[in-house]
């Protein structure tokens, strides 16, 4: 008598395990069919590819080679950046003083003083173009020793340097920076530096007295040829005062800076095949000073080294390509009122109910839509992401602005991240028309929340720690995903949000949006559950 | 029973002559059918659920977002280059997406639910339905964006005093009685009406809720990111001054109107422009289609 009951209810539990394939593909045919829905996501991504189009479209850059050549515009005019061993663009131009080094060796030097001078305004013309100049160090004026794979910028090195405001620091391949000895050099409290090399491997070591020396850090340079340059540096970036601190953001000027230092107790050991000391600059001279400000004198016992420019990666030389998926805004808000109305039309129209009947597990029903919505847009956002970093930054490059290269790992984070923040965009579309079931409120709802933060952060409203906390803690979090270039401690420059510097790292930013998706994912199950439909 | 139709017949001669009686009556009917069109929409739109609730947020969020910002500000003595007349109106950038979601109910809502077959047999000149819904729509933004601003201004001026934003500094507390914070203050108001206004011509274009609302936060949110990063600065300063929010906020500037890319009240009147386009376009429209 019992097993006649059962067995009914049997195929019933068993088509509800395997239906869920079934459910998706009735929320795939529902999305599919409305001719409207499918359009909108299209023009999202047509009109993300646009806004990407017009952010790189810069105005043709024009340039002359010298006063009387033609002058030409468009690609001839891209800056010549040196590429880091890394293959991200690099500022290197120095003042060298050097001899070849063969093999294993090491380099010793005592500083006894590092002074500066900055342009607040103009180069004087004439003889003597630091007429202007005040006195001063920037906080990263730096001299000290090198070891470095030719005198070509951009080859590999090591270092051990004094700065202006950081301590004794060791910095090798441009983008690493690791501290000595605090405290800044002067004739009472020197600092003595070394670098040793044996095989690819350079060790720093920094002293007070030449007698105790402490190791610094430790550079492995991989493929550093045997033969390399050994000796003393001095360079110095420019100078940026704040004008005006506005909110978010605010304009400095600035100008080229030079830093000097002295030297003495310099002994190198090894084989020097060539040797005597020879001096030249690296990469030329930047900020339109004239080569004749940098060089070097014999001073007493020792050397004094002057130079302008710096060794660090160049931040804020040209476009990341972050910048050009700003169009993803566009394609959210796309996104979301497809996602918003993929639940509420059901409201609306009265399908929901329907919905519910033939798939009574409503959390099941969320699910598939939820998979559904964020599939859809996450190929979508993957096909305009992807045409726009491909097109946007030829073109950029077509009107002569410069692209800063990236990995094409981090080319692909940034292009696979952009599209799954739109496909979890509309997951939180979906969870909040969920709750609120109406398509206007629901709509604003999943725009204001993302769009408005990432306003209130970029735009000059809220100073500089509230904006990144807006940044930090709201869905706009997310953006950080699109940051192509890191942010660098021993770079000064304008990182803001609108330069493509996010305050959290790329993937955590992504992980808030998630939180904030999971959440509402929640709250829209719990009343969907609770709730009459 | 046998009382109610000769009550029915008393009403009947003023009725129905007015029908089937020629040009004459129905002139006369239309100029009294925009009162009757300002009071069944007044209706319809008081008695939506929302409307209470909209307008509230319109108050609270403009007020709260405003507040929040300018405690997030301090002023240090050495001085500091901040609107604080801007800065205590920054929630307008969030009431603005409430009152846009009001200018799009008040039409989208009739579309949602048929209403609007109703609304256009009772009165088929469509385009007094639509100056109807925008002169209700425009006196209830009105009412709400004026106790929004004032609100935000109080709470500026009580916030900011405490950090740093002093006399002594250089900012005297704020005040209506200052020209440029009246101007800001009213200019808000007006924005918000604007704003509004735009949403209901959008509305009338595109009929559906959704895709209303996401035209016109698209419309407005959009422009401002744009401008920052876009490399040509000729695309940067016309975006700035031609979009509807940025244009339509450099009302609320009360220092530094030398920076700004377009001044105050040419701002608010590219807004306007947009204003009045999308309403002339939706009432042509509404016109033209099938309802």
């Amino acid at each position: 008598m019992t097993t006649p009951v059962i067995t009914p209810y049997r195929p019933g539990q068993q088509a509800a395990r395997d239906g869920f394939a079934q459910l998706l593909r009735a929320e795939w045919t529902k999305f599919r069919t409305v001719r409207g829905w499918v359009i909108a996501m299209v023009v999202g991504a047509l009109v993300m590819v646009v806004f990407g189009l017009l952010v790189a479209n810069g105005g043709s850059t024009t340039c002359q080679a010298s006063p009387t050549s033609p002058v030409q515009s468009g690609a001839a005019c891209l800056p010549r950046i040196p590429l880091g061993p890394g293959g991200e663009a690099v500022t290197d131009s120095f003042y060298f003083l050097h001899q070849p080094l063969d093999g294993s060796g090491s380099i010793t030097v005592r500083v006894s003083s590092l002074t500066g001078q900055y342009s607040t305004g103009g180069i004087a013309a004439g003889p003597d173009p630091e007429a202007n100049f005040a006195s001063g160090l920037q906080p990263w004026s730096k001299a000290g020793i090198i070891v470095k794979a030719s005198a070509k910028p951009g080859s590999a090195y090591a270092a051990m340097m004094v700065t202006g405001g950081h301590g004794v620091r060791m910095q090798y391949d441009y983008t690493h920076d690791t501290a000595g000895l605090p405290g800044a050099v002067s004739a009472a409290s020197p600092r003595w530096l070394r670098l040793t090399r044996s095989g690819d491997t350079l060790t720093g070591y920094d002293s007070a007295d030449g007698i105790h020396w402490t190791r610094a850090g430790t550079a492995h340079l991989a493929g550093l040829p045997a033969a390399v340059q050994a000796g003393l540096f001095a360079a110095s970036p420019d100078h940026q005062a704040v004008v005006s601190q506005s909110l978010g953001g605010g304009t400095s000027t600035g100008g080229p800076s030079l830093a000097t230092a002295v030297f003495d107790h310099a002994s190198l050991s090894g084989t020097r095949p060539g040797g005597g000391w020879r001096g030249g600059t690296v990469g030329g001279s930047p900020g339109g000073l004239p080569a004749s400000v940098s060089g070097f004198r014999h001073a007493s016992a020792g050397f004094t080294v002057t130079g302008t420019g710096d060794i660090s990666p160049a931040v804020g030389a040209g476009d990341g390509i972050g910048q050009y998926l700003v169009g993803a805004f566009a394609g959210l808000i796309a996104v979301v009122v497809v996602s918003v109305m993929f639940i509420t039309a059901e409201y609306r129209r009265g399908l929901i109910r329907i919905t519910l009947a033939a798939s009574p597990r409503r959390g099941r029903v969320l699910a598939a839509k939820a998979i559904v919505a964020g599939a859809v847009t996450f190929v979508a956002g993957l096909a305009a992401a992807a045409a726009v970093v491909l097109l946007a930054s030829r073109l950029a490059r077509a009107k002569g602005n410069y692209v800063l290269p990236v990995t094409s790992l981090t080319e692909l984070r940034v292009i696979a991240g952009t599209a799954a923040v739109l496909a979890v965009a509309a997951v939180l579309a979906v969870a909040i028309g969920t709750m609120l079931r109406r398509g206007a409120a629901a709509v604003t709802a999943g725009i204001v929340v993302i769009i408005l933060p990432y306003i209130l952060g970029t735009a000059d409203v809220l100073p500089v720690g509230a904006a990144n906390w807006l940044l930090r803690l709201s869905p706009a979090a997310a953006f950080a995903i699109q940051q192509s270039t890191p942010q660098y401690p021993q770079v000064i420059a304008g990182y803001t949000p609108a330069a493509g510097y996010f305050p959290l790292a790329p993937w955590a930013g992504f992980a808030v949006l998630g939180g904030w998706a999971a959440l509402a994912l929640g709250l829209a199950l719990y009343l969907l559950r609770r709730r009459d439909a | 029973m046998s009382q109610a139709p000769p009550a029915r017949r008393a009403h009947l001669p003023d009725d129905l002559p007015a029908r089937p009686a020629g040009r004459r009556n129905v002139r006369h009917g239309g100029r009294a059918s925009l009162r009757e069109a300002l009071h069944a929409e007044w209706t319809k739109l008081r008695t939506l659920p929302g409307t209470p609730w909209l307008l509230a947020a319109v108050i609270a969020l403009t007020m709260a977002v405003s507040a929040a910002a300018a405690a997030a500000v301090s002023c240090p003595s050495g001085g500091c280059s901040v609107d604080p007349g801007k800065l205590s109106l920054t929630g307008i950038d969030l009431g603005q997406a409430v009152a846009a979601i009001l200018g799009v109910l008040a039409i989208s809502s009739e579309y949602s639910t048929g209403m609007i077959r109703t609304t256009i047999t009772a009165m088929p000149r469509r385009t007094t339905v639509l100056a109807a819904k925008a002169a209700i729509v425009t006196g209830l933004v009105l009412a709400a964006g004026t106790v929004a601003v004032a609100g935000s201004l109080l709470a500026g001026r009580l916030i900011l005093s405490g950090h740093g934003f002093t006399p002594a500094h250089g900012y005297p507390p704020l005040s209506l009685g200052d020209g440029p914070v009246l101007r800001a203050a009213a200019g808000s108001v007006l924005y918000l009406t604007l704003i509004a206004l735009l949403s209901l011509g959008i509305a009338t274009i595109i009929r559906d809720a959704g895709p209303a609302i996401g035209t016109v936060l698209g419309l407005l949110y959009l422009a401002p990111i744009i401008a920052v990063v876009v490399n040509s600065p000729h695309w940067h300063r016309s975006i700035e001054r031609y979009a509807p929010m940025t244009a339509g906020l450099a009302i609320q500037a009360t220092t530094g109107l030398r920076g700004q890319p377009i001044s105050p009240w040419a701002g608010l009147g590219v807004l306007a422009a947009w204003a009045a386009a999308a309403l002339l376009a939706g009432g042509l429209l509404l016109r033209l289609r099938d309802a």
